[in-house]
């Protein structure tokens, strides 16, 4: 009983050790379960472009800090020649470019990956109730009247700032509207409009500027939205439809209404902005995100090997999914194998001929190499000698097997390496020993079970999504092991013992 | 498909993944696998305490050795020999007298001197032993089985295996061979089981490449309802085994020798469950039964064979107070 619970404990701590591991790889760090998935990436490039007064110039760029719903991958700053500080405070992160002399056209580039992460709501810190403004009639009594209005229809700050859009944009506004409206500084402005407003009803609000990130944009414009705080939370509004809530993909790029440059000791003569739509492979994706969060589980990413380690981990990581398919085939279903592990080997030796061409090409030489054992059987050579002829026949076959096939054009993966050519020696041997011993029947029937696991081993080591899955997420072998230790605890009858022992069934 | 796995689990039918996990792993300690392995020390060991086995004419441990192998047979006449570590009957040579030039084997072949060297050899180098390790050969007594047996096994040695478990003889069968098998009494190469009432010792069904058959495909005489003789003597030699060898599950395979009655062929550790077919009946309820029985182990071989003998009359039903 003790050892039942043992086992079961250990067997269950591997496997939830595993899928844990994998499963936050996979939520927290993003790596992907598929291996062809592709993730959309934004690039937004912000470039300013300024003529050089006499002094020395220094910029101020606003750059994204805090972007929920979004992530940063890497960024850039293109400045020949400006010395660069980037200040962070609280959630504003602005460069300051500075150079002391400079003449000309001057081009300043900021460039950032953005994709697309957990989403996130906005958020700042709860701003004090602002003052309300004190305005000149007419517009006082006209606010006053607004709010008065709104108020009345309206139960909360959600509600209140849902409503104050609605009549600001309104096709048919009333005459207070109106009349704000036709005012330059706030034509077009419905931002500014409706913070001035709910100042007016002692509600905080902020502006957000930023870009939606959709498709390609050359030509990208900030976009504002509105902001309101209702004592608990930051509710955020799109002005002009009076949508509520942060609109997916929305890159904040900074929070108020003062511009996102500021230039001294030269003129501001262009600030464009451009997005760049475009497709990162989830796994590179993952490991950069990993890397600028500074996970030490991604640390431990096989990707991070050399090249060549890699490829032979990748191999590697698949004998165990090999090896239990093995154990399902001979403890589950209870077929007939040479050896151990054999099956497994003859499939990694398929993987480098290929299925058919190796299916082929194993019948064949197993078939004249088992001749020629019987022919050096009859020659009563000793054990040693007797395999180690074998096996430089089975060279010399496959020598000419590879010059055969050559000659006749078909190079169907002849590309035969050393390994196979040991394991088919090994087949033969094992094969022709369990032929004397236990006849031919048998001897077939073991080489069928194993051909047929080998096959069955090499179609899932081959799958694409398996060798993905074991590379990315290795720690998937704990989880195979507690499968293991579960099957080896297994003692269940074989599907093929259900028809050995048929005729001893109890009678239903 | 589920049906007949519920219904084999209600028969009681002892499957392997059942029998290496519950029963091999808890009652068989692996250091006392070689003494069963190797037919040499498990024949010392078996003599040690008392119990017949057929003679140990000599023992070939060196390709030198083999290379005087004349000279070991010159005063031989009639002999065996195997791998002491080979399984299931493999590589056994069985010698049934002088030719001429050689000597005649049981399949009635001529054999010469290289013949047999290379066969030896063969055995050195771990051809038969498990994982092809190095072996030795050893020169066995030629069995000559009872007479009384000749109805049943018109040529061969019939062998006759007895599951002990925990020191308690639970289930029989007897092997008999036949032309196909080669004169081999193993019944993947053709030979026929046949079951054994544990309390009475005469034979139930038999089972041939596991179908039923009731005669003798090479004499046509009947092989259902054969009494065993000295059947007592083949319980008790079989429950003193575990006594020699306290491997809790334990196959034991004997011979009735004309001369010497029985006699311990040789043990095994991992006893196939074909036995069951040849019996109709699953192990699994009978060791349940046995299980059942405070240390079982501790009793003596006469007490283990009279509580065999009770559970087969029950039917392997009741279970008996100890």
């Amino acid at each position: 009983m003790r050892q039942t619970l043992h086992w079961s404990l250990l067997a269950l701590t591997l496997i939830l050790t595993g899928l844990g591991l994998a499963y936050y790889k996979h939520t927290q760090l993003g790596f992907p379960l598929k291996s062809d998935l592709v993730e959309e990436a934004w690039t937004v490039q912000a470039r300013l472009q300024m003529r050089a007064g006499t002094g020395p110039i220094r910029v101020e760029f606003q750059l994204p800090q805090a972007t929920p719903g979004l992530g940063r991958l890497r960024e850039s700053f293109i400045s020949r020649g400006y010395g660069l500080a980037v200040e962070e405070s609280g959630n504003d992160r602005v460069a300051h470019w500075t150079v002391r002399r400079a003449s000309g056209q001057q081009s300043l580039f900021y460039q950032a990956v953005f994709y697309r992460d957990q989403f996130a709501d906005f958020t700042a810190p709860q701003p004090p109730f602002p003052e309300v403004p004190e305005l000149a009639e007419p517009y006082a009594t006209a606010m006053q009247s607004i709010i008065d209005d709104v108020r009345r229809q309206s139960a909360d700050v959600a509600s209140f700032t849902t409503e104050l859009l609605a009549r600001i944009n309104s096709s048919a506004p009333s005459e207070e509207v109106a009349l704000f409206n036709s005012n330059p500084e706030f034509r077009g402005h419905p931002v500014r409009l409706a913070r001035l407003l709910l100042a007016g009803a002692r509600i905080p609000t902020e502006q957000i500027n930023g870009f939606r990130l959709v498709d390609t944009d050359r030509r990208a414009q900030p976009e504002r939205l509105l902001a309101v705080h209702n004592q608990r939370t930051w509710i955020v509004f799109d002005p002009v439809s009076g949508q509520r809530g942060l609109p997916e993909r929305f890159l904040i790029w900074w929070v108020g209404d003062r511009p996102s440059v500021d230039v001294e000791g030269a003129t501001l003569v262009a600030l464009d902005w451009s997005v760049r739509r475009s497709e990162l492979g989830a796994l590179d994706l993952a490991e950069q995100r990993a890397v600028m969060q500074e996970s030490r589980i991604a640390r431990m990413s096989l990707s991070n090997l050399p090249l060549q380690t890699q490829a032979v981990y990748a191999v590697l990581l698949l004998v165990p999914i090999g090896a239990f398919i093995m154990v399902l085939m001979r403890n589950v279903v209870g077929l007939p194998s040479f050896g151990t592990f054999m099956p497994v080997l003859i499939a990694l030796a398929f993987r480098e001929t290929g299925l058919i061409a190796g299916l082929i090409l194993f019948s064949t030489v197993i078939a004249v190499g088992l001749i020629i054992r019987f022919y050096l059987e009859k020659l009563q050579l000793l054990l040693v000698p007797r395999l180690t002829a074998v096996l430089v026949v089975v060279v010399i076959l496959m020598v000419l097997l590879s010059l055969l096939s050559h000659r006749l054009g078909w190079d169907v993966g002849l590309s035969v390496g050393l390994f196979p050519m040991v394991i088919l020696a090994m087949v033969i041997e094992r094969m022709s020993i369990v032929w004397e011993e236990r006849g031919a029947v048998d001897a077939l029937k073991e080489s069928a079970g194993s051909g047929l696991i080998a096959a069955l081993a090499f179609y899932v080591m081959s799958l694409a999504q398996v060798q993905h899955l074991v590379f990315v997420f290795p720690e998937l072998m704990l989880v195979l092991l507690g499968l293991t230790i579960i099957m080896g605890r297994y003692s269940g009858y074989r599907l093929s013992e259900l028809m050995r022992f048929r005729s001893l069934a109890a009678k239903p | 498909m589920i049906g007949l796995y519920r219904r084999l689990r209600a028969a009681g039918v002892l499957g392997l993944n059942d029998r290496n996990a519950n029963f091999i792993m808890r009652h068989n300690p692996r250091r006392l696998y070689p003494l069963v392995d190797n037919k040499i020390l498990c024949k010392r060991r078996l003599q040690e305490h008392g119990i017949a086995v057929p003679e140990l004419l000599g023992e070939i441990s060196s390709q030198y050795e083999a290379g005087h192998l004349e000279s070991r047979l010159a005063e031989l006449e009639q002999f065996v020999i195997k791998p002491a570590s080979g399984s299931g009957g493999d590589g056994i040579i069985v010698i049934m007298g002088r030719h001429r030039t050689g000597w005649v084997s049981g399949g009635g072949r001529i054999l010469q001197l290289s013949d047999l060297q290379y066969h030896v050899a063969g055995i050195l180098a771990g051809m038969y032993s498990l994982g092809g390790q190095r072996d030795s050969a050893m020169l066995e007594a030629l069995i000559h089985p009872d007479p009384l047996l000749k109805p049943v096994a018109p040529e061969g040695v019939p062998d006759i295996r007895i599951i002990v478990y925990r020191g308690i003889p639970v289930m029989a069968m007897m092997r008999l061979p036949t032309r196909r098998s080669g004169g081999k009494a193993n019944l993947h190469q053709g030979a026929i089981g046949a079951g054994i009432d544990v309390a009475t010792g005469t034979t139930l069904k038999a089972v041939m490449n596991s179908s039923v058959v009731d005669q003798h495909p090479d004499t046509s005489a009947s092989v259902e309802a054969f009494q065993l003789p000295d059947w007592p003597g083949l319980l008790l030699t079989a429950a003193r085994c575990y006594n020699a060898v306290p491997l809790g599950y334990l196959g034991v395979d004997l011979v009735l020798d004309r001369d010497h009655g029985p006699l311990v062929l040789e043990m095994n550790a991992r006893p196939g469950l074909a036995i069951q077919i040849a019996n109709g009946s699953g192990l699994r309820s009978r060791l349940g039964l046995i299980d059942q029985l405070p240390d079982p182990e501790t009793l003596e071989p006469e007490r283990r064979v009279e509580l065999a003998v009770q559970f087969a009359r029950s039917g392997w039903k009741v279970p008996l107070p100890a």
